[in-house]
């Protein structure tokens, strides 16, 4: 079983290309230039050149360094990271995604940003950094990596900043802050930026115990300093977070425009109180998305693109399961040789039909796979 | 394609239920016995094998290559990003050399020796190590979109796309079954007793010549099909035929592109320097030098004796065991230095790398012993040896096989005569 707690999120944007808007006499001149580029590098691309003597500049595709990774409790680190000169910065509150090579395989994952977003430096990230944080879960690869493994100097991929889960402007009179464990972090980049734009800030945090509160010590030092008002619900404590006791420690937060980021059970939790209060409109939430995979024999394909479902059991091929449904499937040597018949899988997973091995889909990014020799483990959405 | 061989499952409705048996080791249907003796009279390496022998060769091989696949990781990716690394430092060294591969020193142009043959060894690198196994899917498992089956193109006249098709779909699959395999003397050639012999043949150590020399575009006329086109031409249908010419197309315009690399654009770079024709010298001595190499290396593989081609018909509900069976029987090894290895793409593990193609290249090495184990524990020929002795006896076959076989009672020329005259009696009566 693999969990997973990452946004759903579209793909990165597509980068434009230099000398691609280029008007005017240039214009003509960079065209030209980059086609005999182009001729040049053939059948690879200038980039792939460009790539070994300046990975982060500015048209590569983004990348970043870490330049540092920082407890903040005894499972949580921030990571600091240089990002190439192609970024183009992020709205507090907004989440990157960033792709990690962990023995040698790449995973993605996404995670909300700290650090102040006119690239000043503060809470320790040094200017022009960007920072993310990141509690190491039980299974989780990525953030187990980045927490305990991960090393200065080492080149990570990224993607441009993305998401709403931001404050407008003008910022509201009266604000809600309700997060829970790593659901803190959007929160605390928005506190970093616009704590002194806000009048008036009420937070209610979630952990299991106080040494697992992220960023306990800041926290603390703006409740002392009146900046806001904190109130943390101790798992073991107070037990799980009775939204009943809302109304105690936060009496007036039907007013307050709340911004909510937790686990998925909280956030439903959450938004049941807040429609049966009658001010849903009230509530921004920041959905992580725990798809929690559990492997079975045999199951649905979904073929994404041609909207079609088909039920196969556990010993027919996703190809074979597709073709006598009609579906135009690419194929090749059918032993699973020849890699003719690979399809991104968006979700599910799947097991090998020759050694029982189940392969499950656990980041945002599609997963290519061999559809001659695999069968569906439960269910299973395809790029198709 | 359609002119490719039918495949081994038919698509949509028409296809037998059940699981494909070559991704079972063992069969339901009971196995007919091998026969010790071929059509050609030659024995049958494999006759004293029984099916639950087979069968328990195909569960060892399938132990051995989990072995292996779990342990892929850091070590391997860092492998193939330093080859990439080097190559692409090479080339462009190379190139850079090469713009002053006009300036004489002492009557001699070193910068024209050193440039030409570094990027001759780029292209090496680029066509074996890296893109062949690429290719291959070996390490689509990193999840690197750059290093990726899916994407990767490579310096050479036949698309990746119809070159996958050909290669690793049709070769892999039907590694050396005569009339399936066009691998097996690229349809030109005639390198096995048990194939027909005719006239065409008398003419196969020029033929086998020319085709190293330009073996890029014999591979991109091979991948498309191109003389199965020419022959069927008439009975094909427009669906086919438009077919083809998309296939065309793609192949002529990747022909263009490495053309214009190659042959003008670099070549007009070096004109600064006044290196304009020394250049493009260097780039036609590079992919010649390439051909024959990467045409030396792949006749190693699966002409030189010892070597089995199977029939049509043995290999009908094939299970996984048997067909890995083959692929030993089929292939051959090449013993030489860590360099060589890389340089063949790790093609001179060509027994293991048919046994598993998805496999990492950099890990053949390490199984070979225990593939070889396998095989002499199973009385099976491990072909292996050094290049030029692999290379020098496909030569000699060549040679060889471009005259009939021997048969008892008759001399070859009289065979030879006697087609001659069949020939020239065909030829009368269309008139």
């Amino acid at each position: 079983m693999s969990i997973s707690t990452d946004r759903a999120t579209p793909r990165g944007a597509t980068r434009p290309r230099l000398g691609a808007h280029t008007d005017g006499p240039l214009g003509g001149v960079v065209r030209g230039a980059r086609r005999v580029a182009e001729a040049l590098a053939t059948p690879l691309v200038p980039a792939d050149y460009l790539d070994l003597l300046d990975p982060m500049r500015a048209g590569a595709d983004l990348r970043g360094r870490i330049v540092e990774v920082r407890p903040e409790t005894d499972d949580a680190a921030t990571v600091v990271i240089r990002p190439g000169r192609g970024w183009r910065g992020h709205v507090p509150g907004q989440y990157i995604r960033i792709g990690v090579d962990i023995d040698g395989v790449r995973h993605w994952r996404a995670y909300s940003l700290t650090h102040r977003a006119d690239g000043t430096a503060a809470a320790g990230i040094p200017a022009g950094c960007v920072a993310i944080t990141t509690k190491a879960i039980p299974e989780g690869k990525v953030s187990t990596h980045l927490v305990r493994h991960a090393t200065p100097g080492t080149l990570v991929m990224l993607d441009q900043a993305t998401g709403d889960f931001t404050l407008p402007t003008p910022a509201p009179a009266k604000v809600l802050f309700l997060t829970a464990g790593s659901g803190i972090t959007p929160v605390m980049g928005m506190l970093r930026n616009h704590l002194g734009e806000l009048a008036d800030v009420a937070h209610v945090h979630c952990a299991p115990s106080e040494r697992d509160v992220i960023f306990h010590r800041e926290l603390a030092g703006h409740h002392a300093a009146g900046r806001l008002a904190l109130s943390l619900n101790l798992d073991d404590v107070h037990g799980v977070l009775d939204l009943a006791r809302l109304d105690g420690l936060v009496p007036d937060w039907r007013e307050r425009e709340t911004w909510l980021c937790g686990p998925t059970a909280l956030l439903d939790a959450a938004e049941k109180h807040w429609a049966d209060a009658g001010v849903p409109e009230r509530l921004h939430v920041e959905r992580f998305r725990p798809s929690v995979v559990e492997p079975g024999e045999g199951g649905t394909v979904t073929f994404a693109r041609s909207s079609r479902i088909v039920e196969a059991d556990g010993a027919t091929a996703i190809l074979d399961a597709g073709e006598d449904a009609g579906v135009l499937m690419p194929s090749g040597c059918r032993m699973g040789i020849c890699f003719g018949c690979v399809v991104p899988m968006r979700s599910g997973a799947i097991r090998d039909l020759r050694t029982g091995e189940v392969t499950v889909h656990e980041s945002d990014e599609p997963l290519p796979v061999q559809t001659c020799v695999n069968a569906v483990a439960g269910s299973c959405e395809l790029d198709l | 394609m359609t002119l490719a061989p039918e495949r081994t499952a038919g698509h949509g409705s028409s296809k037998p239920h059940g699981i494909n048996p070559r991704l079972r080791v063992a069969s339901d249907t009971p196995r007919p016995q091998r026969p010790a003796l071929k059509k050609s009279g030659r024995p049958n390496p494999a006759a004293h094998l029984s099916p639950e022998q087979i069968e328990g060769i195909g569960h060892e091989l399938d132990a051995l290559r989990k072995n292996v696949m779990d342990s892929r990781g850091e070590a391997d990716a860092a492998y193939i990003r330093k080859v990439i690394k080097v190559q692409r430092y090479l080339e462009m060294g190379s190139r850079a050399t090469l713009l002053f591969s006009n300036v004489k020193v002492k009557g001699f142009r070193p910068a024209w020796w050193i440039g030409t043959a570094g990027l001759s060894v780029a292209k090496i690198l680029e066509n074996m190590e890296i893109g062949h196994n690429v290719m291959h899917g070996q390490w689509d498992w990193m999840r690197d979109p750059k290093i990726h089956s899916m994407a990767w193109e490579w310096d050479n006249a036949s698309p990746a796309s119809q070159w996958k098709h050909s290669h690793n779909e049709i070769h892999h699959t039907f590694t050396n079954v005569l009339g399936r395999d066009n691998d097996l003397g690229y349809g030109i050639l005639r390198v096995d007793e048990d194939q027909k012999w005719s006239l065409f043949s008398l003419f196969q150590p020029i033929w086998h010549v020319g085709n190293a020399l330009l073996f890029e575009y014999s591979i991109a006329a091979y991948d498309l099909e191109l003389g199965a086109y020419l022959a069927k031409k008439h009975r094909l249908s427009d669906e086919d035929k438009a077919e083809f010419r998309k296939n065309r197309d793609e192949v002529l315009a990747k022909i263009r592109r490495q053309a214009t690399k190659d042959y003008l654009v670099h070549p007009a770079l070096s004109a600064a320097t006044g290196s304009a024709r020394t250049t493009l010298t260097a780039n036609v001595v590079a992919n010649l030098v390439r051909n024959v190499w990467t045409n030396t290396v792949i006749i190693c593989g699966h002409f030189p004796p010892g070597i089995s081609t199977f029939e049509k018909t043995s290999i009908d509900g094939e299970t996984r065991g048997e067909w890995y069976l083959r692929q030993m029987l089929g292939s051959g090894n090449i013993s030489g230095t860590k360099a060589m290895h890389v340089m063949t793409g790790n093609l001179s593990h060509q027994i293991e790398h048919h046994l598993f193609p998805d496999m990492p290249s950099n890990r053949y090495a390490e199984i070979a012993p225990q593939i070889r184990d396998l095989m002499e524990r199973h009385e099976l020929p491990y072909v292996t040896g050094s290049l030029w002795k692999q290379a020098a006896s496909v030569y000699w076959k060549v040679v060889e096989l471009s005259l009939p076989n021997k048969v008892e009672g008759r001399r070859r020329r009289d065979i030879v005569r006697l087609e001659l005259k069949k020939a020239q009696r065909r030829r009368k009566s269309r008139r």
